[in-house]
């Protein structure tokens, strides 16, 4: 039937990328323009200035002549149009043709740079180029594109993925991207592992650094001082398995309890997610630091001497745990929430009490949550690097080693890449190990029957702890949040405790100019220049987040596997090293786009992407097929399916990609030290810069900005995106 | 044919196009390694005396290295000012910036020409600070503590768990102490020196002005730090007193080059020239920075540590700032001293 259908229409979608593919080659300027966002090239000498010139006008004009092969690749596909999708032909070229063109672009990219053959053997193969490029710009974006897709039509056209087009392009564009904003930096910089001490590469330099007794020395079990990556492993397990308890509680105390004071609640276990670096450390030091007020008054009751204790791990592990919980609740609710009641129904009409229900039925259909949450958890703990820096004391992890490998006093890139391998390492096993957890079993719960139950209350022994951690919990917090914003009021935090807004004044004043308005106020340019490249990372994160996990849940395709995890690996790679790899790769041709504000956005939507997937993945694999399938057998194709019954019923793990990256870009620091400009500095810089000048206040003032700054965005963004009705639950009085 | 008459056309309109494209004037891409509202302000005080833009990015001086060697065959930046001169010296050593001799080189002390020397005139000295300690007179008065003034009190065991100091592998600040103390004492005295000292020492932080700011805020008594940060934290108002030690210390230069290949090099030079002039130097009393600046005239703060009072030892910059020494020192600092019981 579907078939009939594609068959008696030209193929829109095929005419479509073919054009494509034409402007970009023959109109759009194939090389970088100074700035991506600017036009001032149209009025600037386009189309003939050679630095603005599309391909097709270079060659004509004799040069570049690297760039005609692709011609062969843009005409081929004219000759199919009129043909049938079931031709033989039809696929064939179509894969011939995308799949060179594409091949030549990347070869021609990455073989020309700045100074001619990039490699070598190239010039050893064809002589000196004499001539130069530089970085790909719109016209070769577009035309990339337009290969890439037209050779997944081909391979769609011969069957691939049930001849599904959407399906087979969005796989392709998934895989690309990944590749070349994930892999190759990667790649790029773990070759730097390899490097000897004085240039060259070396196995033997490799294994010896790896298995330095400074990373994997057991002393601690007897007295004595353990490795970096045991601390690391070992702070991480905590962090996971406490962050998913807690983040569990929370999501039972929301859905599954009486609790009146919900929407409260809710508030605070997002606080800590949009708290800026440093901020939470600085907070816990001057509470339980030497001269802290808990410390001074505890010492003062019992009569003992102060101790510097929160220095090492209770110190980091109290500070991650405070940070980290926010994004196992996110991902716990949703589950919780998805867990059909019908489900817990069937039980107790099966005579199970309150205890057995949530036990035996409950509780492993929240499978995929916990495993999801810990593993966040886990990974978030092992690329941290604000806590460790600020309360680590002599507790060293490999995130907080790896920094300053590179930027220390040892510059020892390769020391830094061994160590990232090694992060690298746990981050991944922990994604196995996950794996292996969650089984084939089956976790759906919706289905597209009759849905309209209620969650069961908790039972009464499961109930009174939950209270009482999220009593102590949330009690901790609001202590630490207060201490923050008085902090943020006073005139030198923890000396001078004169109540002043000349903080905020400094920061954020606005003057009355002969323009208008004048931000005069010194935070104002690097807030402006977060907030434009948080707006744009959040919804490409969210988007390219749902998309994967969608083909990880619904379809089947070779490969899936190695798929899943190169989607995951940006993850597991502490921003420290994505910032310096990124720089390595992209700082020269094909792809030069460092200190743009270009960098920095896709530097978060590849950072936070894999929250988005496992945020899509733990619902979507609560859905049941059988929509998706009525839906394909009422005549819809996989892209209106996907859009018209899956995307709606995902509005929690939308909410929670889009409110996870917003955040992010607002609140990291690792990756994004590396990547600020002159011209885009971003407000966790602008922090740090404060913090090491001794401005507290100044820092602590902007920090408190931000936080009610993001608080009004993640709650316009609920509003946007709106909530899910599944059944009555809605009515059930949730606080929302 | 009508292909030769579009391409005749096309050249003939493509040279008009490359007349008008004109390239953007006067722009300046200034790397700076100093303390914000310093670097803030050198930019916007150039701006303003030559007409020349400037984007300005604020990172510490090893950050800048890591990212000056990233981009090395594609500079972003033409200018790279301020920061310790380690770093400036080592990319010296690999070729990462350029050579240049400023007419104002006769205006500067001789310190700070001798860095240049030393570098094959890749970089200058702009300031110096001194290497010392700081400690919060409160904390000392509870703990009943004598008052330190030499190297030596800091390894009295009364002051167990009461010293704080960078790790030299993550610091320039706390490499610098290590190489003082080696060319001070000698190299074995010193690194005995170095594992009594670790027997007191509470925290090896990863930063290298963060043991003053502990001392400040009250997380340890004693803080090994550069004076002028020490300094600049009892000026913000904690109660932190300043200690040249009577042994005799050593000093960093702060120091700037000219990144190789730079895009806008006329512009980096006139940067270059401005900054060694006095009225430039005499900026960093408004940021209170309180080092000691290389150009003669320059003015200075009462509050700054007189270098005249200061002892100052002979400190061998090409020697301890080269790589090989570096790593040397280091991994032995690692084996002998970082691993002892404390």
């Amino acid at each position: 039937m579907r078939l009939a259908k594609s068959e008696s229409a030209a193929h829109p979608v095929l005419i479509f990328w073919i054009i494509a593919g034409w402007v970009g080659y023959a109109v759009l300027p194939w090389y970088g323009v100074e700035d991506f966002w600017e036009f001032r090239w149209l009025a600037d000498g386009w189309p003939f200035y050679s630095d603005y010139a599309p391909a097709a006008l270079l060659i004509a004009q004799g040069q570049k002549l690297w760039l005609a092969p692709m011609l062969v690749a843009l005409i081929l596909p004219l000759l199919v149009i009129r043909r049938r999708k079931s031709d033989d032909l039809y696929g064939k070229i179509l894969i011939v043709a995308g799949g060179f063109g594409f091949a030549w672009l990347v070869a021609q990219g990455l073989g020309i740079g700045l100074r001619g053959f990039t490699a070598p053997w190239l010039v050893a193969l064809f002589g000196e180029l004499g001539d130069r490029q530089f970085g790909m710009g719109y016209g070769a974006l577009l035309t990339a594109s337009a290969f890439l897709f037209l050779f997944t039509q081909g391979i769609a056209a011969r069957g691939a993925v049930n001849g599904d087009v959407f399906v087979t392009g969005a796989i392709g564009g998934v895989v690309t991207v990944v590749a070349i904003f994930v892999f190759f930096p990667i790649v790029k910089m773990l070759g730097a592992a390899f490097v000897a001490d004085g240039g060259g590469y070396s196995g033997s330099t490799f294994l010896s650094k790896l298995f330095d007794q400074r990373i994997w020395s057991l002393g601690c079990l007897s007295g004595g001082r353990c490795g970096v990556a045991w601390n690391s492993l070992f702070l991480a397990v905590l962090v996971g398995i406490l962050t998913t308890v807690l983040g569990l509680v929370f999501a039972l105390l929301l859905t599954r309890s009486s609790f009146r004071y919900k929407r409260a609640l809710r508030a605070l276990t997002v606080l800590p997610i949009i708290t800026p670096p440093f901020v939470i450390g600085l907070a816990i030091i001057l509470l339980f630091g030497l001269s802290g007020t808990v410390t001074q008054t505890v010492a003062d009751w019992f009569g003992i001497t102060p101790t510097r204790w929160i220095y090492g791990l209770p110190g980091i592990l109290i500070a991650q745990v405070l940070a980290f919980t926010p994004i196992a609740f996110l991902v716990m609710i949703g589950v919780v929430e998805g867990v059909s009641p019908s489900m817990e129904e069937a039980a107790q009409t099966l005579r199970a009490n309150r205890w057995q229900t949530f036990r035996t039925v409950s509780l492993p259909l929240m499978r995929p949550g916990l495993a999801n949450a810990f593993l966040l958890g886990f990974i978030e703990s092992m690329a941290d690097f604000g806590n460790p820096l600020v309360l680590g004391g002599n507790y060293d992890v490999l995130s907080t080693e790896i920094f300053f490998a590179i930027v220390g006093a040892q510059y020892d890139q390769s020391r830094a890449a061994i160590l990232a391998f090694v992060l690298l390492f746990f981050t991944l096993g922990a994604f196995w190990v996950q794996r292996f957890w969650l089984g084939r079993k089956s976790y759906t719960t919706v289905t597209g029957k009759g849905d309209a139950g209620v969650h069961p209350l908790m039972p009464r022994g499961l109930s009174v702890p939950v209270y009482v951690v999220a009593g102590l919990w949330g009690a901790f917090t609001l202590t630490v949040y207060a201490y923050i914003v008085y902090g943020s009021l006073v005139q030198l935090w923890g000396l001078d405790h004169t109540l002043t807004l000349d903080h905020y004044r400094t920061a954020f004043a606005v003057g009355w100019g002969e323009n208008g308005i004048r931000w005069s106020g010194s935070a104002w340019s690097s807030f402006w220049t977060t907030i434009m490249i948080a707006t744009i990372s959040a919804p490409l994160t969210a988007a390219v987040g749902l998309i994967t996990a969608y083909l990880l849940t619904r379809q089947d395709f070779k490969g899936k596997q190695s798929f899943e995890f190169g989607t995951m690996l940006s993850f597991a790679v502490p921003g420290t090293v994505i910032g310096v790899a990124y720089i390595l790769a992209f700082n020269v041709p094909p792809i030069e786009i460092t200190g743009t504000g270009l960098i920095l956005v896709i530097s978060f939507v590849f950072r936070n992407m894999p929250v988005g997937v496992r945020a899509g993945i733990a619902s979507m694999s609560q859905l049941d097929r059988s929509l998706d399938e009525s839906s394909l057998t009422l005549g819809a194709n996989s892209w209106q399916t996907f859009r018209a019954v899956i995307l709606p019923l995902l509005k929690p793990a939308i909410v929670a990609a889009l409110v996870y990256s917003f955040v992010s870009a607002m609140t990291a620091i690792s990756a994004v030290i590396f990547l600020v400009s002159a011209r885009y500095d971003m407000s966790t810089s602008y922090i740090i810069g404060r913090v090491e000048n001794n401005d507290y206040g100044l820092a602590i003032a902007y920090s408190t900005a931000l936080i009610f700054v993001m608080l009004a965005a993640v709650g316009l963004m609920q509003l946007v995106v709106g909530r899910t009705k599944i059944g009555r639950r809605g009515a059930a009085g949730m606080g929302h | 044919m009508r292909y030769q008459f579009w391409a005749a056309s096309i050249v003939a309109l493509a040279t008009i196009g490359t007349s008008s494209g004109a390239m953007a004037q006067g722009r300046l891409s200034f790397y700076c390694s100093a303390q914000e509202d310093w670097c803030q302000l050198m930019a916007r005080s150039f701006e303003e005396s030559s007409g020349i833009r400037v984007d300005m990015t604020r990172k510490s001086s090893g950050e800048t290295y890591a990212q000056v060697k990233a981009e090395e065959s594609n500079p972003r930046g033409d200018i790279w000012w301020g920061g310790t001169g380690d770093p400036h010296l080592q990319a010296a050593e690999e070729g990462l910036t350029e050579e240049y001799i400023s007419p104002m080189r006769d205006q500067l002390h001789p310190w700070a020409i001798a860095q240049a020397e030393s570098a094959g005139n890749r970089t200058i000295g702009i300031y110096s600070g001194a290497l010392g300690f700081g400690f919060n007179r409160d904390l000392l008065a509870s703990n009943n503590l004598p008052e330190p003034a030499c190297w030596e009190d800091l390894t009295k065991p009364e002051f167990k768990g009461h010293v704080q100091m960078a790790n030299p592998n993550s610091s320039g600040t706390a490499y610098t102490a290590l190489a003082t103390m080696v060319q001070l004492f000698g190299e074995e005295a010193g690194f005995d020196y170095m594992k009594r000292l670790h027997a007191n020492v509470n925290q090896y932080t990863k930063s290298g002005s963060a043991p003053i700011k502990a001392a400040g805020q009250g997380e340890t008594t004693v803080g090994i730090v550069f004076l002028h940060d020490a300094v600049a934290t009892a000026v913000a108002g904690f109660p932190v007193s300043i200690v040249a030690p009577c042994e005799g210390t050593g000093y960093e230069i702060g120091s700037m080059s000219i990144i190789k290949g730079a895009r806008n090099m006329d512009q980096a030079k006139a940067f270059y020239d401005w900054a060694l002039s006095a009225e430039a130097q005499s900026l960093a009393l408004q940021v209170n920075a309180f080092q000691v600046m290389s150009n003669m005239a320059a003015e200075s703060s009462d509050l700054a540590p007189n270098m005249d009072l200061i002892k100052l030892i002979d400190y061998d910059f090409v020697k301890y700032g080269s790589s090989e020494e570096r790593r040397r020192l280091l991994e032995k600092w690692d084996n002998d001293v970082s691993r002892l019981p404390q």
